[in-house]
């Protein structure tokens, strides 16, 4: 007999996860477009740069309420604590995509007084990508529960590692939006970022290996998930996996390819993403409330299944459809303004 | 007043979710607008209507933009703000907020890239399909939004176990016994806010001699819609009032500002409800109206404010005064649209300057009295957050005093900045016309006769 309570909620967190990593490689590359826009100086690069992620940053964004809604309707026992306990860099981020999404509007009926947008753009996308790190970094220390509901103050989340995770997620969607340019624009635009990509991706190795050592070292939790026997075992290719793809997409780059680069990049996010789901599981609130502890009952868990069952393949569906109809290089002056 | 996280965490997502709504009201019917626009495009070839669609089109945009991520804020305030909310009405709310994401929100969002974008890489009749998608993405997220809503002001469908509300019959819980005529009530409001915007640039460029054929048409086409959904709103907030005093009887006593249930009640103009004294104060009321307005009978009776204990009954003060003011609007609304009509079956509509005036200054109409209703709906079902479940004040996360005070500091903040900015760029737009030079100059392609003789005609009249 299949016991329904035990694999729901792993259903959901599949669901989640998914929904989590989805955003985090759409929106990742239109906010690395944004984290890029300082270090171009002229206007119709900018423009070019905005105009290559303009019709798909709303939907790519909607992932994001996909994964805060998700978590409320599937968790509600890990989004009532998870919320409050990261509160500011939460807040933060809200902020920063306030004003970075805006800028796609507003900087466009501003000319010839787009400057102040611009530093929207950049900053709101800088700030919201480093949010992203802190709240990743507060999730990954820990946070502090009783009864059920958070019971740390303000700052529990601040320290050395969370602002380390900033920075990593910063330079990771930073190169997501490089190699996306790559795709995208051609000329200056496109030599720029094939010489931004190396210095993001050297950023991007430089983070992920200090997480990597940090995180066992710091929490015996971790260290015994991944160098206990047998876990080392099965665990050993995932760094040598992700070293592997990192060299192709140096290579890549430096070949001057278009495409290849960018799926490399999603490749390195997607095992990182899998090294920490290996490091956290099965704890949605390390080191305390676990997916079943959190998880919604059974009927709440299941009406959502039948929607996600029919409408994730349709949503997939009509973005692939987009994404095909917006393919290629941009056209010269391509946007509706 | 005791300015603690919970009150500070009330204001800042009555602020938050106040200039969230101002967005959506517009863009459900300004996506329906430019859909119907570019269907009859579509029908006719007449390049007017593209032009006003694409002229439109851009307004949409911005709106939309500050909508979405205005939006963004709530789904996640939910969380950071309301966190034991969250926990107790998670296992209901949670699937009608996520059944919202995967029908509507992905919908609209997606379909905006090819609706705003899209009009040169895809066949005609998708770039219509598209500006549909939008169109029911909008309507559907307000489906599934107010289902939530309704069911927080009248749960039907749950059981409480170890205080936490869990669902037993979904479709009691999606048509909650207040759902139906509220959702009617706001998609209204929704696509009568976008007649009167539109019916107000109509006007302004009429007024100014400019786009004599497209103000032509928007002043139909606004004055069209209103003149049949102005009046509909009356009857159907009626019928939604109904509800209520069926269904939240307090709510209706603070309305009406009925203290005693056992007195025939008066109809209150105006008045200053007192809640300490539990009475009115320099009260202008009509001797049995109310009466006859709630219960339909010259004596009837019903519930008062003193029949509930005083910490079961919401502020009275505003939500009496929001009720009054969305009902003012609402009628001026009704007179506006009856003028329109008179005038346009005199065929004097485009030349009265007088109502064009008036008219042209008639644009936020819509949103105060959006606003003012949601006052009454929301502040009404205090000091509830979940009727009869949970108490707003102890539904608030576990946070300091000065982190929501500073939040909120930054709301406000950027909120300003966000909105005056988006009114300029509105403003900016629409004094920019639906025809720019460009698309001018192709009107006389002679590959579209049509249009070009449509547009040589309006440029006789004296166009731009």
């Amino acid at each position: 007999m299949l016991d329904w309570n035990w694999l729901l909620p792993l259903v959901w967190l599949v669901i989640i996860a998914t929904g989590v990593v989805m955003y985090v490689i759409l929106d990742g590359f239109d906010l690395g477009v944004g984290i890029l826009f300082p270090t171009v100086r002229s206007e119709s690069s900018r423009d070019t740069m905005m105009n290559s992620v303009a019709p798909f940053w709303d939907g790519n964004e909607t992932w994001l309420v996909l994964g805060g809604g998700g978590l409320l309707a599937a968790f509600p026992g890990a989004y009532s604590v998870i919320m409050p306990a990261l509160y500011i860099p939460l807040i933060l981020m809200l902020l920063a995509l306030i004003l970075r999404g805006v800028s796609f509007e507003f900087r466009w009926t501003a000319k010839p007084y787009q400057q102040a947008w611009d530093w929207a753009f950049a900053g709101g996308s800088i700030l919201a990508a480093f949010s992203q790190g802190l709240v990743l970094g507060g999730l990954l220390h820990g946070i502090e529960v009783e009864n059920g509901a958070f019971a740390g103050g303000p700052f529990d989340w601040f320290s050395a590692f969370s602002l380390m995770c900033g920075f990593g997620l910063v330079a990771g969607y930073g190169l997501l939006g490089a190699c996306w340019l790559l795709i995208r624009t051609t000329g200056e635009v496109e030599s720029h970022a094939r010489r931004m990509a190396p210095l993001f991706l050297a950023a991007v190795v430089l983070f992920a290996a200090l997480v990597s050592l940090w995180t066992p070292l710091r929490y015996d939790y971790i260290w015994t998930r991944w160098f206990s026997v047998p876990n080392i075992f099965f665990l050993w290719p995932l760094p040598l996996a992700t070293a592997a793809l990192v060299a192709f997409v140096w290579r890549a780059i430096a070949r001057g390819d278009e495409l290849k680069p960018f799926l490399g990049v999603i490749g390195i996010f997607l095992l990182c993403f899998l090294g920490l789901a290996i490091s956290s599981y099965p704890y949605l609130v390390p080191p305390s409330i676990d997916l079943w502890q959190a998880a919604a009952g059974q009927a709440s868990l299941q009406i959502m299944l039948y929607g996600v069952a029919i409408m994730l393949p349709l949503i997939l569906g009509y973005t692939a459809f987009v994404y095909w109809t917006f393919r290629g290089k941009l056209r010269e002056g391509e946007s509706y303004h | 007043m005791d300015f603690d996280h919970v009150l500070l965490s009330r204001i800042q997502f009555g602020f938050t979710v106040t200039f969230h709504i101002i967005f959506p009201a517009f863009t459900i019917g300004l996506s329906a607008f430019i859909a119907v626009l570019l269907v009859r495009y579509g029908l006719t070839g007449n390049e007017k209507f593209n032009q006003l669609a694409r002229f439109w089109t851009k307004i949409f945009a911005v709106s939309f933009a500050m909508g979405v991520v205005s939006g963004l804020v709530l789904s996640y305030e939910i969380g950071t703000n309301w966190s034991h909310y969250s926990r107790v009405v998670g296992n209901v709310v949670g699937p009608l907020l996520a059944y919202e994401v995967v029908t509507a929100f992905f919908l609209e969002a997606t379909f905006l890239g090819i609706m705003l974008f899209g009009h040169d890489r895809v066949p005609r009749w998708l770039h219509v399909t598209s500006a549909v998608m939008v169109a029911i993405g909008t309507a559907g997220s307000a489906f599934w939004i107010l289902s939530a809503i309704s069911w927080m002001q009248h749960p039907t469908g749950h059981e409480v176990r170890d205080g936490i509300a869990y669902p037993l019959d979904w479709a009691r819980i999606v048509f909650s016994p207040t759902f139906p005529m509220r959702f009617a009530h706001m998609v209204t409001a929704a696509y009568l806010t976008t007649a009167f915007v539109v019916l107000a640039v109509g006007a302004r460029f009429a007024l100014a001699g400019r786009y004599p054929d497209h103000a032509r048409t928007m002043l139909h086409m606004g004055l069209g819609l209103a003149l049949i959904l102005a009046p509909a709103q009356v009857f159907i907030g009626d019928l939604h009032g109904l509800d209520t005093g069926e269904y939240q009887p307090v709510k209706l006593a603070a309305i009406e500002a009925h203290w005693n249930g056992k007195e025939v009640a008066p109809f209150v103009v105006l008045a200053w409800p007192d809640q300490e004294a539990e009475t009115n104060r320099f009260e202008l009321a009509i001797p049995h109206a109310g009466s006859l307005v709630i219960t339909h009978e010259w004596d009837g009776k019903f519930p008062g404010l003193l029949d509930f204990p005083a910490a079961d009954r919401p502020p009275v003060a505003p939500v009496f005064f929001a009720f009054r003011i969305m009902v003012a609007i609402g009628f001026a609304m009704v007179g506006l649209v009856l003028w329109g009509a008179y005038l346009w079956v005199r065929g004097r509509l485009d030349t009265s300057p007088v109502f064009l005036r008036v008219a042209a200054l008639s644009w936020p109409a819509g949103f105060i009295a959006i606003i003012s209703g949601w006052m009454v709906t929301e502040i009404g079902r205090q000091p509830w957050i979940a009727t009869g479940i949970l108490r707003t004040a102890q539904a608030a996360s576990p946070l300091t005093t000065e982190t929501v005070a500073v939040s909120l500091a930054l709301f406000v903040l950027v909120y300003g900045v966000v909105f005056s900015t988006g009114i300029y760029s509105i403003n900016r737009l629409i004094n920019k016309g639906p025809a720019p030079a460009v698309i001018a100059g192709e009107r006389g392609l002679p590959s579209r006769p049509m249009s070009a003789a449509a547009g040589g005609l309006s440029e006789a009249t004296g166009d731009e």
